[in-house]
């Protein structure tokens, strides 16, 4: 019952999201991003976003990050409305933006000096690191690690929070392929050992497949959910499996990529 | 043969590294030091007595302590990689007092008494010693006053500029206004201001460090990548850690460029002032010698002048190469 309270904590829901931004070159004009997004993520859930350009995921992330505000519509964390940032909801960009003047350690250290909880917290700072495999980098500035490492550090600098809600915005997206499928192991354990809800945003179908339980396709002008699939693939799942590929082409069609175009045209 | 000694020594430089100097190079500094002392014994024969006894002490000096030194690198591999560089450099600076003794001294192609001739600033370096070294205290205790007080308000200003936008609508245009004005321009108005010429002086440093520190500090603040802060608040920060842990490490490096700047200025605003106000101090010197006609003396506290301030800037350099170890690709000193 009382874990049952918790999980239900750390759901999200988005209710008739609104938010426009007005456009740079016309005064007065504005364009609207998202036009009444509704969606929820469950407590635990790996959920990606996938979607051309421009079409709000971004804006989606920011918004439940509470870096942005909306201008209409609710956005919640459990029974919490969202009205500003929190660490209960940490952010791993696409640039891993590790502070350059702070070191490994302090890097994954700053959440805990912001809440101001170092001295209770100190301890927890290693395995952090043991966590992301970055032990003997604890004294290396950003500057010498490689883009995995760093994104490694990045995620590990969002987890020592304990968030409730983990936002990922393309955070692979700069890795090269080899790097990448591994990180996106990496992820996948820390999602399975700590079940923190997770929602990812990315441009690679294959990720989002291997990934999530659930894939929210978007469409632009205004951006709203198009599409809602969930992969009911057991995991570690394997990218040429049979059921893998369909799903992959049934998003490809979806979004008009597919080899036969009149067919995608026709659904 | 050479060149294939050099070709191996490229593909390995710890054995180029652990080689002995060349004999050219060892013998660069002590010939250097005859050759220019030689030419001054020649021209002291024929111009009137001149006092050469403290110059032929300093070339003695000189080759007594590169010989050592020729010795010791033998045994010594990093004192042989500084001789290595530095040696050319030195051998040149040394033909340089032989070049400066021909033309002043040697040939009279400058008018005396206003170009002496390097024995005469260094028998003037020698015998006013005491008054030059408290002289350079007078102004190494104002320089130093007026620059931190500079620094720490124009840190203040340029934080509080750079992070609020209220700030930044009042203060930028009087920042904008009141900063160009050279600080030597209000010296007519600061020494009827203030009670003291030391206390004036030391504003007016103040004043000219101020301006390039508030603005590069304010720049560096409102430029910091919105990335770093939009991370630090979803990391729970709040606006104590945004400001000091954020805004102002990533404005660091702009705000060194502020202090050299500002050091830049207080050299000048330093000497102009006291060679109008202030009654000790360097620059002071300098106009008081020059009143005499003491041209030597003038030259002597020039020389004190380079090796004081190029001191104070190395010091700030060496402390930016410190704090800023995280930044790659730093200009070095």
């Amino acid at each position: 019952m009382v874990t049952a309270n918790i999980a239900a904590a750390s759901a999200v829901r988005v209710h008739e999201i609104c938010k426009s931004f007005p456009v740079p070159d016309a005064a007065g004009t504005s364009r609207l991003a998202l036009g009444g997004t509704s969606f929820s993520i469950a407590a635990g859930e790996l959920v990606s976003l996938i979607g051309p350009s421009g079409c709000g995921k971004s804006t989606l992330l920011r918004l439940i990050a509470g870096l942005d505000l909306p201008d209409s519509g609710d956005l919640l964390v459990g029974n919490e409305k969202i009205v500003g940032p929190s660490a209960e909801r940490g952010l791993v960009f696409q640039d891993p933006n590790l502070f350059p003047w702070l070191t490994v350690r302090r890097n994954i250290e700053a959440g805990l000096v912001a809440r101001g909880v170092l001295r209770e917290k100190r301890n927890e700072v290693h395995g952090f690191m043991r966590l992301v495999g970055l032990e003997a980098f604890a004294n290396a500035y950003p500057h010498h690690l490689s883009g995995g490492m760093a994104q490694r550090v990045a995620l590990a600098r969002a987890l020592i929070n304990h968030p409730k809600v983990l936002l990922l915005d393309e955070p692979l997206g700069a890795l090269d392929a080899f790097t990448r499928m591994r990180m996106q192991d990496e992820v996948l354990r820390l999602w399975e050992n700590r079940r923190t809800t997770m929602l990812l945003v990315t441009h690679d179908i294959d990720e989002a497949i291997y990934m999530s339980d659930r894939i929210m396709v978007m469409t632009p002008a205004p951006g709203r959910i198009d599409r809602d699939i969930n992969i009911e693939l057991s995991r570690p799942r394997d990218r040429t499996s049979d059921s893998f590929l369909r799903f992959r082409s049934g998003i490809l069609e979806h979004l008009h990529f597919a080899g036969n175009a009149t067919a995608a045209n026709g659904t | 043969m050479t060149s294939i000694r050099r070709i191996m020594n490229a593909h390995a430089p710890a054995t180029a590294d652990r080689s002995q100097l060349r004999w050219s190079m060892q013998l660069a500094v002590p010939v250097a030091s005859l050759v220019t002392f030689g030419t001054h014994l020649v021209i002291a024969r024929k111009a009137p007595p001149l006092e050469t006894h403290s110059y032929m002490l300093l070339f003695f000096e000189i080759i007594g302590v590169s010989i050592v030194l020729a010795i010791a690198q033998r045994f010594w591999p990093a004192l042989r990689k500084w001789m290595r560089h530095m040696w050319p450099i030195f051998t040149a600076a040394i033909l340089l007092l032989g070049v400066w003794d021909v033309i002043t001294a040697g040939l009279h192609l400058l008018p005396l008494p206003y170009f002496p001739g390097p024995a005469t600033v260094l028998r003037s370096l020698i015998n006013d010693r005491a008054f030059l070294a408290d002289s350079t205290w007078h102004s190494l205790v104002l320089l130093l006053s007026g620059y931190t007080l500079g620094v720490i308000v124009g840190l203040v200003s340029g934080v509080c500029i750079g992070w609020s936008s209220a700030m930044r609508y009042w203060g930028m245009p009087l920042l904008k206004v009141l900063g160009p004005i050279p600080a030597t321009a209000w010296i007519p108005i600061a020494m009827v201001v203030s009670p003291s010429t030391i206390m004036s002086s030391a504003g007016l440093i103040a004043l000219a460090v101020w301006f390039p520190v508030t603005m590069l500090t304010a720049s560096g603040i409102s430029n910091t990548r919105a990335s770093y802060l939009d991370v630090a608040r979803t990391l729970g920060a709040g606006r104590l850690y945004l400001i000091f842990r954020v805004a102002i490490p990533a404005a660091v490096p702009n705000i060194f460029i502020g202090l050299f700047m500002g050091l830049g200025a207080s050299f000048l605003t330093l000497v102009v002032a006291e060679s109008v106000g202030v009654k000790s101090g360097l620059g002071w010197y300098v106009s008081w010698a020059q009143g005499w006609a003491e041209y030597g003396k003038v030259f002597a506290a020039l020389i004190i002048m380079a090796a004081f301030f190029s001191t104070v800037m190395t010091l700030l350099f060496k402390l930016r190469d410190r704090v800023l170890v995280w930044q790659k690709g730093i200009i070095k000193w």
